[in-house]
């Protein structure tokens, strides 16, 4: 986690070291466009979710590029641990085969790759036309635990709280939605 | 680095995600697609945060992931609640209120 940390934190302070940043990003981004790509359209479920799997994982390896070391271990603690149990638990107790599975999309494909190809036109554009040539502080460093904590428990300790209380009634609410009787 | 590297990565996820969400048939499957979709609205948060040197845009993100968790645990529940119901999770027989 240190090591990442100081790849990021090198990455931003010299021209070599935004070069390495520059590879591991493309190379994350590759890993992580493809595992999208197949999550969307295998016909196995489990597969399906072990890519998300690999997604998910990018994703941590993202933040770490970007300099959020506790966001990138949350992501892998709540994602990679708690998240990707409960869905494969559903695929467990809905009794999904194991295994290619036909019927899982829609007829009408073509129409959801139409919405997601004029959204995607959309909003490459308008990010093109926004933050065409917008480039992050070279003297970037990476935001610690601590700057973190403190910004939660002072500034937004709010939301904070007001989180507790949602999970505490989405965990209320799970168990009483799946409840048998 | 370019701030637009990571939002084009986000949009590329959100739009696959999208599609994931308008093609799938099994309600797992949708959830999945869903969780993709919050994930690249992530990424844009800790991207931002970045970008202006603030740490709001992480604790945000860690709000979204909590929220998320919060949404993976009722949606399943759904999902379970569906299948014990008509037996089948495919979501295009679930259409006991169209008109």
């Amino acid at each position: 986690m240190s090591v990442l940390a100081v790849i990021a934190q090198e990455s931003a302070l010299s021209d070599q070291g935004a070069w390495i940043a520059n590879i591991f990003f493309y190379a994350i981004a590759a890993v992580a466009i493809m595992a999208a790509l197949k999550m969307v359209t295998t016909q196995n479920v489990v597969h399906a979710a072990l890519y998300l799997l690999v997604v998910l994982t990018a994703v941590a390896a993202t933040y770490i590029v970007l300099g959020a070391e506790f966001a990138a271990v949350t992501q892998a603690l709540v994602y990679l641990g708690a998240v990707m149990v409960l869905l494969l638990f559903g695929v467990m107790l809905t009794r999904a085969k194991i295994g290619i599975e036909t019927d899982l999309d829609h007829e009408q494909k073509w129409m959801g790759a139409l919405v997601a190809v004029v959204t995607g036109a959309v909003m490459g554009y308008s990010l093109w036309e926004a933050f065409g040539d917008v480039k992050l502080p070279a003297d970037q460093m990476p935001q610690t635990t601590q700057q973190v904590s403190d910004s939660i428990f002072s500034t937004y300790i709010v939301p904070f709280e007001a989180l507790s209380v949602l999970l505490l009634a989405a965990l209320i609410g799970a168990v009483v939605v799946a409840r048998r009787d | 680095m370019f701030l637009n590297q990571f939002l084009f990565l986000a949009a590329i996820l959100f739009c696959i995600g999208i599609y994931g969400v308008l093609t799938r048939k099994n309600g797992v499957l949708m959830l999945m697609s869903i969780e993709l979709i919050l994930n690249s609205v992530n990424i844009n948060l800790v991207a931002f945060g970045a970008y202006h040197q603030h740490i709001a845009g992480q604790v945000f993100a860690l709000f979204v992931i909590a929220v998320a968790a919060a949404e993976v645990g009722v949606g399943l529940a759904i999902v379970l609640l569906i299948y014990r119901n008509r037996r089948s999770i495919n979501v295009a027989e679930a259409n006991l209120m169209k008109g």
